[in-house]
């Protein structure tokens, strides 16, 4: 399990980075941040990149900063970062918590936010916060710079709307009213592993109903995404277990399940009305939510 | 492609001087390159922890990295933990707790626990689980493994 | 001599401080200089036949030294049988490189070897092998089909069997029938196999380092494969990162790189990689059985009668059909039974070959057994602990032999108050509270259930073993065995045994195990079988040792032998307080060949001992548990585990504490998480650990242990009994059991692991889940 031979690069501006990308975009040239995806994949010979362009020593790309009513996230920022507060809450708090759900301690120290969000694993956290908070995607080339919207975003599974040559530079976060509830729930095997299923819930409340609903379900189909219908059966009744049960039911409906040898369809959908479930139930219970680990916090 | 490179790895304060392949992992130029096997590869990709060192005090799996990326870092294994003679607290708990058998996952528990309590020597027992869970170990169940972290996390609270 | 209590107690391992402090030395740490390394090209196909390899490319790759193939090595003898030749079985053993057919994905095609490991796997992908694809068997229990033309896939049908199986069934007031199946897992150490293999050229001795587990025997067999003297052939231990039965046989690699070794003339290494490992090392585990038990109204067991399927994976290997044999030999456990009949159909599949992980057939048998023991109390208003007490062998029955056969040997359980032990256990898990506690919980909507399980092992596989123990001139001992340390404190323990019969102390003990250049003879380390045997073996030629070392002070102090004792290494008088003292070191050196003192002794302080047995020794468990279920995701947690277990003796009871909790944190994978899939075609799914579920330390809650000493063997002077297999023994059974209780279905758990998945299914009513796809 050695990664085979590639020529290495570490330019030191993200101008360079994105010229060299040019350069070896059509040879399969791959960015590499925190390795913590791309660099097993090369130890199992199931990626060949002849051309690694390591962002490591380009500074600009580990900030965070709000603006315009967003997080800025850059292709740096690695996961434990998200475990620290960020002076937005409550959109810090949630991060944080999905956060500690990431793999474990040693791996959330080096993986990155962009790199899961370009990786786009079906059972990715950061996608399935992306896709139900709305993220705006900055992607980068040599040409210049576009912005992508979460609608086209994700195009299947490990699929993105990112081209060769191209690099997501930055992902941008809508905050969260003051007033949000949030819930994160999911179910995997083991400590640490994929999940299985898993559900991100927001909410707003007026005058006792919901007002506001966003769910989103990852883990059980090609990529993350909101679930409109679920969505709709919660908007305007009281936030009870009746209405919770209701949209779940809807979510686990409209699902277009994921199948693996170990896991079918049904088990899938059953688990999606679990997770979008205790998804909302959690952002009732803990209106104020802290991280679950807070070494990273202060780090 | 193959064509190597002069690096200077800093491994417990010393500095070696190495010339390697980019695609030489941190954890096989520690041992190979370095010298220090007490570093152990246990799985290549990044799950079982073995390899677990503390690169500018952070833990991290050395497979997951290149030896050249860490040119100029602070890289500590579980050769540098003891002073002299004298175990570090850790090694000392391991061994009064029984929190090894083979001792093949040892070192990447030991450089992880330290660099654990090293930012967090008040960390909860949930938690403190929770971040122990990141290293596999196939002799001991654990439980001998918590106590002795434990063990030393307590230590620090009454020093 | 003095009790000096140090057998029984929990001293620190002398293990330890290398293994802190990153010195140890474990298999990918040894080099030699001018070293290759190996790599292996592995069939992509679980069932094919080669029609070209073409290997001209990885030759031509700079840094590569040689590219074998079969038609390189045409003289290698196949992976041969431990205990020797067996004709009938003997075309199933797996060549060291695939001649015409692969079948198992895993199967070696080839071997690379090169300057260096990245330059050996860069060369390992080029070569091109075309196959054509042959059908592929990946069920023990489909119809058979054919190994080679005229061979069928099912190599032999294991039996054993006593009494009248019909007039047992005939006369039977019920007869339970369960059918039960136990998934494919295994051992996985943290570390990986390594060999490295070295030709001396200049003595002519070839060299196997990182050898583990039974050096000795492994030295025999390379004799018989490689054509060699067994002294021209030395094994060498290393650090072993875990054994649990699958490190440590012979495989294809250990031969490999002892050819290559000699006919490269330079040393080679090899340095397996996980997920090499997770398709090549043995498997272990997977068989079915189809189980009838017949009873009296009393719930007594009158008979068994049982058909099983054993999944060996793609070829035999080293231990033949040990697993198989003793899965017939082993399942009664502590029950009386009257009539037993069982039958295996031992067969190939196209999976990495299989054998033994720890508590070998027991973790099977025991689900198996266990299981029907729930299904007749269940079906006879008993409760779990009623219809195992009144099946239980008395006390007074012991020593009971079987007329069954386990590992080469007859059944002859030594000792044993199982009653005794479950009463014990049952106390210390409060088990009726926690029933109690269990219906309060369910009442309010919770699942969660109390199960208990049962189980008999072995251990000390005899029939011999030998120790040397040396006290040099300095007054240092050395005890040296043919035993093998794979990281359970066996140097600890054998220090402790020595320590307490020479009357030194044990961290001046060194312990050499392993080596076959330093003892001709050993057993290793396997079936729980180091601490009894070779403990007893040291305590032997220590008490030699001991009597000489008095003989020749007593000549030095001119006192008498009655009144003289060995205390922290130098010899006193025990009738005289502050009397004058002598060093072991200098009666040592009163023993040199030249001392003028030896008077026609045998030169030397040191001195042999054997400890020879009969039958292995029986120790048994009692395993409880209490399991919480979610029944939305289908997750299982365990809240509380006990394990209670006689050793008859410990000598370190903080190391059987160590072995109970990491046997059963093992267990606990086969339960839930640790499951070897395969494709339709015979893909292995599970070939990384983000697939191959080992637990961590969220999933395994410590473990309660009750330790006791009540029936100490009479198989050997220090009363012990193994204590390697226990945590494991019994976890497939008991957590099932707990599952049912929680679930409210009895009998639903047929199968392990009990996945999320399989779970689900069962809740939703859907039987035999995923069994029949």
């Amino acid at each position: 399990m050695k990664p085979a031979p590639f020529k290495y690069h570490r330019p030191t501006t993200l101008d360079e980075a994105l010229a060299i990308l040019a350069e070896v975009a059509e040879e399969d040239g791959r960015i590499l941040a925190g390795g913590q995806t791309l660099v097993p994949m090369m130890a199992l010979r199931l990626a060949y990149p002849p051309h690694l362009v390591d962002i490591n020593a380009i500074p600009e790309l580990a900030r965070t900063r709000v603006e315009d009513g967003r997080l800025a996230i850059g292709a740096l920022v690695r996961h434990a970062d998200l475990q620290a507060p960020l002076g937005c809450p409550p959109l810090d708090g949630l991060l944080a918590e999905v956060a500690s759900h990431i793999a474990h301690y040693p791996i959330r120290t080096r993986g990155t936010f962009c790199g899961s969000l370009a990786n786009a694993d079906p059972a990715s956290e950061w996608c399935l916060v992306a896709a139900t908070l709305g993220a705006e995607f900055v992607i980068r080339s040599a040409d210049g710079t576009r912005s992508v919207g979460v609608e086209d975003y994700f195009q299947g599974v490990m699929a993105t709307a990112i081209g060769p040559g191209e690099m997501l530079v930055e992902a941008r976060l809508p905050l969260l009213p003051a007033d949000s509830l949030w819930g994160f729930y999911e179910f995997s095997r083991r400590a640490g592993d994929f999940a299985l299923g898993m559900a991100l819930a927001t909410l707003r409340l007026e005058g006792g109903v919901v007002g506001e609903a966003r769910i989103g379900v990852g883990g059980a189909e090609e990529h993350p995404r909101r679930i409109a219908e679920a969505e709709a059966a919660l908007v305007g009744r009281a936030p009870d277990e009746a209405a919770f049960r209701a949209a779940a039911a809807k979510a686990a409906a409209v699902i277009d399940p994921l199948e693996d040898h170990a896991t079918d369809g049904t088990y899938r959908r059953e688990l999606v009305e679990t997770v979008v479930r205790r998804a909302l139930s959690a952002a009732m219970a803990h209106r104020q939510a802290r991280p679950r680990t807070e070494i990273e916090a202060r780090s | 492609m193959n064509e190597k490179v002069d690096l200077t790895l800093t491994v417990n304060g010393q500095r070696h001087a190495i010339r390697v392949e980019p695609r030489k992992t941190l954890v096989d130029a520690i041992r190979d390159d370095c010298g220090q096997t007490g570093t152990h590869a246990g799985c290549e990709h990044g799950v079982c922890g073995a390899c677990t060192i503390l690169l500018d005090g952070e833990p991290v799996r050395s497979c997951l990295m290149f030896a050249i990326q860490c040119e100029g870092r602070d890289i500590r294994t579980v050769e540098g933990l003891a002073n002299g003679n004298e175990l570090h607290p850790l090694q000392q708990s391991f061994i009064d707790h029984h929190a090894l058998q083979c001792g093949f996952c040892t070192p990447g528990f030991l450089m992880l626990a330290a660099g654990v309590l090293r930012k967090r020597p008040d960390i909860g027992d949930e938690e403190l689980i929770d971040l122990l869970s990141s290293n596999l170990c196939r002799c001991t169940g654990y439980a001998n493994i918590i106590k002795a972290v434990k063990a030393v996390r307590d230590g620090l609270a009454q020093a | 001599m003095a009790e000096r209590g140090i057998i029984g107690k929990s001293l620190p391992r002398l293990e330890d401080p290398p293994l802190v402090t990153g010195r140890g030395r474990f298999a990918a740490d040894i080099n030699f200089p001018h070293q290759l390394h190996m790599r292996i090209v592995r069939s992509a196909m679980a069932h094919a036949r080669i029609v070209s390899i073409d290997a001209e490319a990885a030759r031509a790759l700079p840094g590569v030294v040689a590219v074998w193939t079969a038609a390189d090595i045409p003289d290698a003898s196949p992976v041969d049988f431990r205990e020797g030749p067996n004709e009938k079985l003997a075309p199933y053993r797996q060549h060291v490189l695939a001649r015409e057919a692969v079948r198992y994905v895993g199967d070696p095609v080839a071997a690379v070897f090169a300057e260096s490991a990245y330059v050996a796997e860069d060369a390992a992908d080029l070569v091109a092998v075309e196959y054509e694809e042959l059908p592929v068997v990946l069920a023990a229990d489909a119809p058979p089909g054919e190994f080679s033309p005229g061979r069928s896939t099912e190599a032999t049908l294991v039996r054993q069997d006593y009494g009248d199986i019909d007039a047992a069934f005939a006369a039977a007031h019920l007869v339970v029938e369960l059918d039960l199946s136990v998934g494919r897992h295994t051992g996985v150490p943290m570390e990986t196999r390594g060999a490295i293999g070295r030709y001396d050229a200049a003595r002519d001795v070839l060299e196997l380092h990182g050898a583990a587990k039974v050096p000795h025997k492994n030295r025999d067999s390379l004799g018989r494969m490689l054509g060699r003297d067994v002294t021209g052939i030395h094994l060498y231990e290393s650090h072993v990162g875990g054994g649990f039965g699958v490190r440590g046989e012979l495989y294809p690699e250990d031969i490999l790189v002892l050819m290559a070794a000699m006919r490269l003339g330079r040393p080679v290494k090899w340095i397996e990689d996980r997920r090499e490992h997770l398709m090549a090392t043995n498997h272990s585990r997977q068989q079915r059985h189809r189980i009838r038990a017949a009873v009296d109204a009393e719930g007594r067991l009158l008979a068994i009668d049982n058909e099983f399927f054993h999944d060996q994976g793609a070829y035999i290997r080293t231990h033949g059909t040990r697993v198989a044999d003793s899965t017939c030999g082993l399942l009664p456990g502590p029950y009386r039974l009257p009539v037993y009949r069982a039958r295996g159909h031992f067969r190939l599949t196209n999976k990495t070959p299989a054998a033994t992980y720890r508590s070998p057939s027991r973790y099977e048998t025991n689900f198996v057994r266990e299981r029907v023991m729930d299904e007749i109390g269940r079906r006879l208003g008993l409760s779990p602990v009623d219809v195992r007490r009144r099946n239980f062998l008395a006390k007074e029955e012991m020593p009971f032999a079987r007329p069954l056969a386990a590992l080469g040997e007859n059944v002859v359980y030594d000792s044993g108050d199982y009653a005794l032990l479950l009463d014990k256990a049952l106390a210390a898990f409060r088990w009726d509270e926690v029933q109690a506690d269990m219906a309060r919980r369910r009442a309010a909507g919770e699942m969660v259930g109390a199960a208990l399980a049962v189980f008999v092992e072995k251990s000390g596989l005899g029939p011999t073993d030998g120790a040397r123990v040396i006290v040099d001139t300095t007054g240092a001992v050395e005890v040296v065995t043919g035993g093998a340390s794979v990281g359970q404190g066996f140097e600890t323990v054998v220090a402790q045994v020595c320590a307490e019969t020479l009357g030194v102390d044990y961290d001046r003990i060194r312990v050499t195990h392993g080596r076959t250049d330093r003892i001709e003879y050993g057993l290793g380390a396997h079936a729980s079988r180091a601490t009894v045997m070779t403990a007893n073996a040291t305590a032997a030629a220590a008490a030699r040792v001991r009597a000489k070392a008095l003989d020749v002070a007593a000549e030095m102090m001119q006192a008498p032998i009655e009144a003289l004792d060995i205390v922290a290494g130098r010899v006193v008088r025990t009738d005289i307080e502050s009397g004058p003292s002598v060093a072991l070191g200098e009666i040592a050196r009163n023993l040199a060949p030249s001392a003028k003192l030896r008077n026609g002794r045998e030169p030397g302080l040191s001195s042999d001992g054997w400890f020879d047995t009969e039958h292995q020794t029986y120790p048994y468990g009692v395993q409880m548990a209490v399991v919480k279920v979610d029944p939305e995701t289908g997750g299982v947690a365990v809240e509380r585990m006990l394990v209670g277990y006689d050793i008859g003796r410990a000598i370190n009871p903080m190391l059987v504490h160590g072995q109970i909790a990491g046997g059963f944190a093992q267990g606990l994978g086969g339960a839930l998480y640790e499951e070897f899939r395969y494709s339709e075609t015979g893909d292995p799914l599970s070939v990384t650990f983000a697939d191959y579920l080992i637990p961590t330390a969220s999933e395994v809650p410590e473990v309660e242990i009750l330790l006791t000493e009540d029936a100490p063997s009479p198989c050997n002077p220090l009363g012990i009994k193994g204590a390697g297999e226990s945590g494991i023994a019994a976890v497939g059974a008991v957590i099932a059991s707990a599952v049912d209780e929680a679930i409210g279905i009895p009998g639903a758990i047929t199968e392990l692991p009990i996945t999320p998945q399989r779970l689900k299914r069962i809740l939703a009513g859907i039987r035999r889940p995923l069994a029949a796809e």
